[in-house]
This record gives C-alpha cells, structure tokens and sequence, in this order.
C-alpha cells in the first residue's frame, strides 16, 4: 500500500504485482467473462436448433432425402441433442468453431483470417473518436452554455445521425472521385485506412463527447476541485490531473461499448468501401446460408464484448481505487 | 499589521431570478496569530465571504462589485489570476466543511500534499514526497508513511480533515481560512479536530479565520468575532466583549439559542423566531426587523449602520446599550 506515493502525482496508478485485492478482482472478472461465453455458447447452440431444422433451411427445395440424410450427418446433426451439445462445447474448448459450409474450411480459420482487417479498421476508427471526441468534451464543458458549447455539441451530433452509407458514399465522391486525394476502397497502405476509419468513427464521436463533456461539467463542480483551485493550481493543471481523470470513469465503459461496436458494428462501411473484414463476412454467412459460420461469428461478437468488458473492467480499476481496493 | 484587512467588501450572485447580495459590505481584520470566529444562521454569506477573499466563486454567476481584501500589502480583489494563484495556497489556505467530497478520490493524499508543495515551493520530487509525509505527522496521523500512499477513501473523516489541514499547512501560509471544519464530523472527532487547530496555530504562529455554528467553540478559540445576518455584517467585537454585551439584538438571540451545557441533553432554550430572510428578497430597512424583539417603526425603513458602540464593538442597530439590557445571567458563555 505504500508504493502508492511514486507513482507520479498527476498520472495514472499502474496496478503493481503483488498487490493482493487487484489479482483477486481480475480473477473474479475473468472467471464472470467465461461464465458469459458459456451461456452465449449454450443459448446460441439451442437457438439455433429450436428456430428450425437446419438442415431443411440450407437445402435447396428439391433436395432428395439422400442428399438430406447425408447433410444432416455432415453437420452431426443425426446425433442425439445432448451428444451435439457436448461435441460443440469441447470444440469450443479447442477453439473449434465448426466447419465452413461455404469455404470449406474451419470457420475460426475464416475469421482469424478476416479478423485483421476489421481490428485494424476499428482500431484507425478508434483513433478517429478520441481524436475528435476527447478535444470536442473538453472544451464544450470549460465553455458550457456558450455558443463554443452549442456548436461543437450540434456538430458531434450531425456526425451520429448521419447514416453510414451516406457519408461513405460522400467521403468518396469528395476524397476519391473529385479530389483523388485517397482511394475508394480495398485495403491497403494507411491512405486506404482514412475514408473508412472516418466513416465509421463519425458515428460513435457524439456519443463519446457529449458524455464525456456532461462528466466533466459535473467533476468540475465537484468539493476537490475547488480544493484544487485553493491550493493555487492552475486551471490546465485542475482540469487534466483532477478533472479528467475522475470524468474519465464513466466515458470509459462507453468507449468501451464503442470498441465492441467498432469491432462487431463495421457491417455497412465495410460493404461500402469493399473492405474484406469480419463484417462482410457476417454478411457472407447469412447469404449462403452458411450455419457454422453464422454460430461462429455470433461466437466471435460475444467474446469481443466480453473481452472488452474486462478491459474496461480492469481500466476502472486502474483509474478509480475505490474498485481496486473495495 | 494585519495579515487580512477586508474592506467594505461587495460580492453578489446575478442570477436569472435575481440579484444575490451575499457579501454586502463586509469589513473585519485578523493579526498574526489571532483567530476571528464568524458566525450567523445559514444562508448569513459566511463562506460566501471565505470564498470571496480568495476569489474561488465561480464567475459568472458571482461578481465582486466593489472594497477592497488587502493581504502582504497589496489588494486580492485587484490582483491578477497568476498572481493570485501564488496567493492561494501559499499565503492563505482553505478548508471546508465536508473532507469527504473535498478530497480527490483517485489521488493518494500523499500525492494531493506533494502537488501543493511542488506548486509553491518547487521541490524536487523527493523532497516534497518527505515533507508531505512530515506535514501528515505534524497533524497527529499515525504511520505517515504508509498514509501518505492510500486513498481518501480509505480514511476516516477524522483523518480526512487532518490530510486537510495538513495540505493546507504544508506551504505554513500566514492565514488559514476553515469553513466549518468540523460541522461534518462526530461530536468527538470534532473536539479532536479543534485542539489541533488550536495547537498548530501556537506552533505556527498563523492567523485562523473560523466559520462555524458553534457558540461554544466560538467562545474557547475566537480572539475576535464577526457576526452576520443577510449579508451585513451586524455585529464585530472582541470575543469576551460580544458574549458578555452583545449590543444587537440577533447576536442576542444566537447566544440565547446556544444549547447549554447545564441543561440536559443541551436543549436548546430560545431558538431564533421565524426563518432566515430570503437573500433574493430582504426585508427593507434592518434586515432582521420582522424577527426582531425590539423593533422600532424606523427599523423597517433605515438600515442601520455598523457603528461603534463602545471601544473595539461595533454593531448595526439602532439601539443605545439602555435600550438593550445584556444577555440575562447563567446564559453567558465563559470566555476561557
Ligand atoms: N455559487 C453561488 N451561486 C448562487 N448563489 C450562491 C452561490 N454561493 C452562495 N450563494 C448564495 O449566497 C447566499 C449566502 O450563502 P453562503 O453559502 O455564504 O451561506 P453560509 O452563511 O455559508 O451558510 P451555511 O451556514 O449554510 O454554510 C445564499 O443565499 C446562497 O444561496
Ligand atoms: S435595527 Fe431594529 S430591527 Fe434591527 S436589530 Fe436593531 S432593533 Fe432590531
Ligand atoms: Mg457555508
């Protein structure tokens, strides 16, 4: 408890080994995320088998009853329920998520194969909100009520109620089409990265800076800072070590639900400027009827979320004690 | 001379339904070492006067329309942000009421020490690191060192108004403003808390400006006191001096209102009459009038000056001393 005093006074407190209550509580939340895949897993694979046969859904009308027959030993779907369910659980374990109907290949090779493109384009996304956002909060709320506040705050807004194909489309006739300054689509060097990261973040930009902006008005109203203010700091000082830090706490869980839908949301940026991510893919899966694949995406989104929860579980303790040390 | 001399100081709230005079001519002065004791019913603008001398309101909505706060010889009221920075924290400190919501929870109180002794002294890490954890030995925290490094949270109210005390003191400003810093805390905690102010003050050597609702403790630390009603200043003499002849009728009535040691339970015998006035629509004249036991006709139209009335006490009230016998006998507080 007494290494505390070393960490720099304004920056963040690192959790140190050794510290007994921080292991506990990233145990605990590690054992809660694999208790809610393990659910996800099991209502997936239940759902999957009481919303229909299947196997009649894949066929094509005419199918025989051979071809039917054969399919349903395929996919293992002869077997009894209880025997299916224990088979894809341990495959699961092994991370087998099944095999591609579609690609014929395992359906985690699929994804793992796609799933660099959609992290690179939310993590450029990413990139593109706190760029925006962070800045954007900050000074709405040290000029709340003002014109500044009004504008930057209508601004951010417009970015979230436009629709993605919209401004995709328009982000490509402007940058690709007229001004050739960036291409329109595929992946590529980090000029390919712009028009999507753009596209995509916009959406997520208001929420993050209205929230973030709504915290610290509320922060700077708070007893401490104007204990900070009587101390003598200055106000740069008063809003980035006392203010941000502490408004921080609640924009972290929505910027983390904001990652979650960067990763698993790139559906419609990712059609409109080809971009081979897991998104398309998504798209792929229903298309083709592809029910490994659709189980294994779905698979796929869980353990973002739930991953991502954990990491904004584990920032909070990070930025705020009070968990750390409950 | 005077660490603190207010002059006639003016400060209001322009808000959307009106005009808050808060601070409303508030004069009084604090030597080295003295400790001036201001009192009044809630709402009276005691810390909205503290806030004041240190220009910590927000503004808008707050205005300082007018006297002067004269500190190391120059006016506050006048003096630059950058400047006044060096003011705060440094020369004169703050603490407030409630050390829950005044510390920052993500902070070590370690770190919140460090920050103010970095600021106004420019220490090297260490160095201020050394003394922070020396200043919270100086406030009576056991194991410094290892309190240095947890978190408000992890601390009693007790304690958490020590950690204040102690940031307020690192820098050993020449005054130290505490706004009700007890009011918050257990009747124990609270004696604790004032031997030691007390004791840190003989150390050293500043002047206390102490806001609170407790006569009593007015009476066992105050040199000198203040009294306010609606904004005014209404009453100013030497801490014996006003317990044993108040010379307006409020202060009057606050004393009267003082629980008493004797009585069991120290019930409260002669609580003030009818509510505090609403600062957004005083009475005319002598704010206190409609409460006031001894009300003329001419109270309702004149507001009365604060004149003195015998050496070293002033008072706003039309009153001579025949008109207003002293407080009857056994409800005096001894002075000691
Ligand atoms: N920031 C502010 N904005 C608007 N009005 C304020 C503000 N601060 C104080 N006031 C008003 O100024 C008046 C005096 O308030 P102040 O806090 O100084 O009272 P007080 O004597 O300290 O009372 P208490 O004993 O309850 O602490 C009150 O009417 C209050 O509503
Ligand atoms: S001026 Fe009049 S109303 Fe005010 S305190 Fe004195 S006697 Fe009472
Ligand atoms: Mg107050």
């Amino acid at each position: 408890m007494s290494g505390d005093l070393t960490a720099r006074s304004g920056g963040l407190t690192l959790p140190r080994i050794g510290d007994r209550a921080l292991w506990s509580f990233v145990g605990r939340r590690i054992g809660h995320a694999v208790l809610v895949l393990f659910c996800v897993a099991t209502v997936s694979f239940f759902l999957v088998r009481i919303s229909g046969d299947p196997v009649r859904q894949m066929l094509p009308p005419d199918a025989t009853a051979a071809q039917e027959t054969a399919l349903r030993a395929q996919l293992g779907l002869d077997q009894p329920l209880l025997g299916q369910y224990v088979s894809y659980m341990t495959g699961l374990l092994h991370l087998d998520l099944g095999q591609s109907l579609f690609f014929h290949r395992p359906a985690f090779d699929v994804i793992a194969e796609r799933l660099p493109a959609t992290v690179t384009l939310a993590a450029g996304a990413l990139v593109v909100v706190l760029v925006v956002a962070i800045p954007a909060g900050v000074v709405s709320a040290l000029r709340r009520g003002t014109a500044t506040d009004t504008t930057v705050m209508a601004a951010v807004l417009v970015g979230q109620s436009a629709p993605a194909f919209f401004v995709g489309i328009l982000l490509i006739l402007v940058f690709a089409v007229n001004l050739q300054m960036l291409p329109a689509s595929g992946m590529g060097g980090i000029e390919n990265l712009v028009l999507p990261a753009v596209t995509l973040g916009l959406y997520s930009i208001a929420m993050v800076a209205r929230l973030l902006r709504s915290s610290l008005v509320d922060v700077l109203g708070e007893d401490y800072i104007r204990t900070a203010r009587a101390k003598g700091l200055t106000g740069w000082r008063i809003v980035t070590a006392h203010g941000l830090r502490n408004a921080s706490l609640p924009v972290v869980t929505v910027v983390g639900l904001e990652i979650g839908n960067l990763l698993g949301g790139a559906i419609l940026t990712e059609q409109v400027f080809a971009w081979p991510g897991v998104g398309r893919l998504t798209v792929e899966a229903v298309t083709y009827r592809d029910y490994p694949l659709m189980q294994a995406t779905v698979m796929f989104l869980a353990t973002v979320f739930v991953v991502v929860n954990l990491l904004v579980d584990l920032s909070y303790a990070a930025l705020d004690p009070r968990v750390r040390l409950s | 001379m005077p660490v603190l001399e207010v002059n006639d100081l003016h400060a209001e709230f322009r808000l959307d339904t009106g005009t808050v005079r808060a601070v409303n001519g508030v004069s009084f002065s604090v030597e080295p070492g003295q400790t001036l004791a201001v009192v009044g019913e809630s709402g009276s603008g005691k810390t909205a006067t503290a806030l004041s001398i240190l220009r910590l309101h927000p503004t808008p909505p707050c205005v300082y329309t007018g006297g002067e706060i004269v500190a190391g010889g120059r006016d506050l009221l006048t003096l630059p942000e950058r400047e006044m920075r060096q003011v705060r924290g440094n020369e004169i400190a703050m603490i407030f009421q409630d050390p829950m919501t005044s510390l920052n929870p993500v902070k070590t109180v370690g770190a919140q020490i460090v920050e103010s002794l970095r600021r106004h002294r420019s220490l090297p890490r260490g160095e201020a690191r050394a003394r922070a954890v020396e200043a919270l030995r100086e406030v009576g925290i056991a194991h410094p060192e290892a309190r240095a490094g947890q978190y408000p949270h992890q601390l009693s109210g007790g304690m958490r108004q020590r950690v204040m005390i102690a940031m307020a003191l690192a820098c050993r400003p020449k005054l130290l403003i505490a706004d009700e810093p007890t009011t918050a805390l257990d009747v124990t905690v609270q004696a604790q808390i004032m031997e030691l102010m007390a004791d840190l003050q003989d150390r050293f050597g500043m002047a206390i400006v102490l806001i609170t609702h407790d006569l009593g403790v007015v009476a066992q630390v105050a040199d000198k006191v203040l009294v306010m009603y609606a904004g005014r200043p209404v009453e100013a003499a030497g801490a014996d001096d006003l317990f044993e002849r108040p010379r307006m009728p409020y202060t009057r009535a606050l004393l009267e209102s003082m629980p008493r040691p004797d009585v069991p339970g120290g019930a409260v015998l002669d609580p003030i009459r009818g509510a505090p006035p609403n600062l957004l629509d005083l009475p005319s004249g002598c704010a206190f009038h409609p409460r006031c036991g001894f009300a003329r006709p001419e109270c309702a139209s004149t507001v009365p000056a604060l004149e003195e009335k015998a050496p070293g006490h002033a008072a706003a009230c039309v009153l001579t001393d025949d008109d207003l016998p002293g407080t009857s006998e056994g409800r005096r507080v001894s002075g000691t």
